[in-house]
């Protein structure tokens, strides 16, 4: 169980965090770069001293302003995994992940088979006495995090650890981190940047923005109720703001974008309002629709991003007025031929269109 | 026109010219002081005055004086330069200073000020002399004025080697249980290795060639004091051909000092090591 | 190459030859400017320094310059190709040294006679009370080295005192083997005994100056058993002012130089001419 609640001044701005983690659960930080989430983690792992606030992990307090309680980080039951790995170069693998277990002490025997038993886990015990410099990217990478848990942390923190590899070898280790999450019992806190990871990993997903916890709760809720236009466009969900507009034809209301117009169920008020258009409700087509969608835009697709895990579903990067996004099957892209540069019609229903939050908010 | 010009060898500029000269000029006026010195004597002098005993004494104490000294010079510098190296506080700029200071005082200057400190008399020396521990006149005398010399010369290189260290690593080994010291001995004293050994040669050699600090602070003594740099100073006058035999026989040791140290495989995968740091 | 880099490049070389170009030296105006460069033992520092200021106020225009140092390291400064005028050296050995190898020319003149002395801290911290007692075991004794005039006389001193009446016969052995440190001029003698680091040690009379006085005590050597250091000087072959070189010398030896000596504790040449 972990309670996070820091605050402290970081470069421009002031970083203000609060969070919680259960045992045995995965929570993905995410937000740009400069906006806490590294510093965040190093406060977790005893690397930064916050100025105000306090961490408890299993009712222990690593850290408390209050009482001035300060645990530094080899005395924390912490695994880092960094984006650059930080493998020690004049070791080799095996010695890299024994390092832990050498500064604990722990007996050579029993040291030698948790080694193994670690590399084993990573499918990399065939690289065991080779250098760091003599490993791809993607091994490196393992035995970062094979010396991480090889400790049996409490709380494991990864950081971007798969940024700095190349996109076949990131899809690879990505599944095999989500198995390891799941049999791992420690917590695990993981930072990227990447909308991919963060959905394939985050039950929770926090998000930072300057500093400030701008959104945190379960994926799902995150997608349905995005709470900023970066959380939005993080997890490629079209968010409006602007002004009802008074009526329309046919029983809906206008809504004026700054890029555009939406029509959107009736509903009185007036006022700024936000809105969210679910990707899944855009349907495209070559040529304008005649159906009942009352929202339709054209436009030219700007990009075609299959999702993941396997690409059954892609997302399609669309320059109308509003630019959306809209998803839909590899089927329906293959059928239409869908590709960049290609003029299409979006279109979605004003029923589709769902206002968060009240007018005048 | 007729065509396009014929071209010509790109002529070196006079900069270029300019450094080449210099760096001959230099390099002659380091070498020639050496070579006139091999040449004053054939080897087969040299092996026969080997046996005389002013110079195996004089042999035996430089080897184990700064040998001495330079393992003292280790063992006290290598944590400093880590200090320095990791961390401020207040005075550090003060502390800086004073570990220069040997560097740009005359060696004599520093034998009085070591007098004063250490001798009979002396400030510290008083109370060293009452547990009976006397330095001046002594060999443990020879070691102390050259540890006071040699020590900025590890310091420097030493600190440099830890300032390079990849800050990320040893972050690493922190969030891995290593507290300061196995970290310090585990990573940061093996990444900083090449380093080390570049200050090992520097002060060894220093400790080596020390002369004025040992003359004033511990005296001149065939079998106790008299290090080969003094049983020159002193054969100079009596007999110049043990001096030029003394003086090669320096040239050689120093020389083999800081080549064996500058070549020791301290190996490829550091280079690699630094090539990746640079293009990631 | 640029008109604007010649310039500097020009001004460059020109600092450069104007710095490895070797000076000339003697002024245009000749005679009224000139330096004597005067080789003397460092036991006579203090004499030759008045002497040497005299001489400038009888000769305007004139600068003398002093190298003190033990006399051993002087002939050898001599004979690795040293400029000097006159060299003044403490005992005969040393000018006949540099007499053997062409370095000085004419006959040298003996000048001035010194005495040798044993002086202790004054805070005696060996309890010497007298001579005899630097034999003691234990005690720190420095001595010039051997090659150094003074230590030359020293080790005679010791030796004729182990024969002479009211000394052991194993005074010479035991005073010796106390010996810690060999210094290479009679001033780092004095200096150590001084300070206090050394119990005692052997100096010549001169040295025991007013300043010094303060720090030591004197033990008189019995005249029997004790060494006249005498000093001659000569000119050095190659000097740039045997003029002056001379003029300096007639100084030395004229009743008012001698007086000059014996006000700095040495002995003149006039008074003990047999």
């Amino acid at each position: 169980m972990l309670e996070l609640k820091v605050a402290s001044r970081l470069g421009a701005f002031q970083l203000e965090a609060e969070l919680d983690a259960a045992d045995h659960s995965v929570t993905v930080l995410v937000g740009e770069s400069g906006s806490g989430k590294s510093t965040l983690l190093r406060c977790l792992a005893g690397l930064v001293r916050p100025e105000r606030g306090r961490i408890v992990v299993d009712g222990e307090a690593w850290f408390d302003a209050g009482t001035a309680v300060w645990r530094p980080a080899p005395e924390r039951a912490v695994g880092m995994v960094t984006q650059d790995y930080a493998l020690f170069p004049h070791l080799s693998a095996a010695e890299n992940v024994a390092f832990g277990l050498r500064a604990e002490r722990v007996p050579a025997l029993e040291r030698r088979q948790r080694v193994a038993a670690a590399l084993e886990r990573l499918g990399i015990a065939s690289l065991a006495a080779r250098r760091p410099h003599e490993l791809s990217g993607g091994q490196q990478q393992r035995v970062a995090i094979a010396r991480a848990i090889v400790l049996e942390p409490r709380l494991l923190l990864l950081d971007e650890p798969l940024s700095a590899l190349d996109a076949s070898s990131r899809r690879v280790i990505r599944a095999e981190l989500r198995r390891l999450f799941d049999e791992l019992p420690c917590m695990t806190l993981y930072v990227t940047h990447s909308p991919a990871e963060a959905l394939s990993f985050g039950e929770r997903i926090v998000v930072l923005e300057s500093g400030r916890v701008s959104q945190s709760g379960p994926r799902e809720q995150l997608m349905r109720s995005p709470r900023s236009p970066y959380v939005a466009e993080f997890l490629g969900v079209n968010l409006f703001r602007g002004a009802l507009a008074g009526g329309a034809s046919g029983g809906a209301t206008r809504i004026a974008l700054p890029q555009g117009e939406l029509e959107v169920a009736e509903r009185g008020g007036e006022g700024d309002v936000t809105v969210v258009v679910r990707p899944r409700e855009i349907t495209l087509a070559l040529e304008r629709p005649a159906g009942t969608a009352r929202n339709v835009f054209e436009g030219e697709i700007e990009e075609l991003v299959p999702e993941p895990p396997d690409g059954e579903l892609v997302r399609v990067s669309l320059a109308t007025h509003p630019p959306l996004i809209a998803e839909v099957t590899r089927q329906a892209v293959a059928a239409l031929g869908l590709s960049p540069r290609r003029r299409v019609f979006a279109s979605f229903k004003a029923a589709g269109v769902i206002v968060v939050g009240e007018p005048g908010g | 026109m007729p065509g396009p010009a014929p071209r010509r060898p790109p002529t070196p500029s006079l900069a270029r010219i300019g450094t080449l000269v210099a760096g001959a000029l230099l390099l002659g006026f380091l070498a020639l002081p050496f070579v006139a010195l091999l040449l004053r004597v054939t080897p087969g002098e040299l092996l026969s005055r080997l046996r005389g005993p002013v110079v195996l004494d004089a042999l035996r104490l430089s080897f184990v004086t700064s040998l001495a000294a330079t393992a003292i010079v280790v063992v006290l510098g290598v944590p400093m330069a880590y200090l320095l190296a990791t961390r401020d506080f207040p005075g550090k700029r003060l502390v800086e200073v004073l570990i220069d200071l040997p560097m740009v005082l005359p060696p004599t200057v520093a034998g009085f000020a070591l007098l004063m400190a250490f001798g009979r008399a002396g400030l510290a020396g008083r109370a060293l002399e009452a547990f009976g521990i006397s330095l001046p006149f002594t060999t443990t005398g020879v070691v102390v004025a050259q540890v006071f010399m040699a020590v900025p010369f590890m310091i420097g290189p030493a600190r440099a080697g830890f300032t390079n260290l990849d800050p990320r690593l040893l972050d690493a080994a922190a969030t891995l249980r290593a507290r300061e010291s196995f970290t310090f001995f585990h990573v940061a004293l093996p990444l900083a290795l090449p380093a080390i050994l570049a200050g090992i040669a520097m002060s060894g050699a220093r400790a080596l060639g020390e002369f004025g600090a040992t003359i004033t602070f511990a005296g001149n003594l065939p079998g106790s004091t008299q290090t080969m740099p003094l049983a020159v100073y002193v054969a100079f006058e009596s007999d110049l051909d043990a001096a030029v035999a003394l003086s090669v026989l320096l040239l050689v040791m120093a020389f083999g000092l800081l080549l064996g140290l500058r070549a020791a495989p301290v190996g490829s995968f550091w280079g690699q090591h630094r090539a990746r740091a640079q293009g990631r | 190459m640029t008109r604007a880099r010649t310039l500097p490049a020009l001004a460059m070389l020109a600092l450069l030859v104007a710095f490895v170009a070797p000076p000339t030296g003697r002024a245009a105006t000749g005679a009224t400017s000139q330096t004597l460069q005067v080789f003397a033992a460092a036991s006579l520092a203090d004499a030759f320094n008045d002497l040497g200021r005299m001489l400038e106020q009888q000769h305007p225009g004139l600068v003398v310059r002093f190298n003190y140092t033990g006399s051993q390291q002087l002939a050898a400064q001599l004979e690795q190709g040293a400029v000097a005028d006159l060299y003044a050296s403490a005992d005969d050995r040393w000018m006949s040294y540099a007499k053997d190898r062409g370095l000085v020319v004419g006959d040298p003149w003996l000048f001035a006679r010194n005495r040798l002395v044993v002086i202790v801290p004054k805070t005696n911290p060996a309890r010497i009370q007298k001579v005899q007692d630097i034999a003691k075991g234990g005690i720190k004794i420095v001595l010039g080295a051997d090659a150094v005039p003074v230590g030359r006389y020293s080790r005679m001193v010791i030796r004729n005192l182990s024969r002479s009446e009211g000394f052991p016969s194993d005074f010479a052995t035991r005073t010796l083997a106390n010996v810690v440190s060999e210094e290479e001029n009679v001033k780092s003698v004095v200096s150590k005994v001084q300070l206090g680091e050394a119990d005692a040690g052997i100096v010549y009379h001169s040295d025991v100056t007013p300043a010094v006085a303060r720090y030591v005590r004197v033990f008189e050597v019995p005249d029997s058993a004790n060494v006249i250091a005498s000093y001659p000087m000569a000119l050095v072959r190659g000097g740039t002012a045997p003029e002056a070189a001379k003029a300096f010398m007639e100084l030395v030896l004229s009743a008012e130089g001698q007086r000059v000596l014996e006000r700095h504790g040495l002995m003149p040449v006039a008074a003990s001419n047999p």
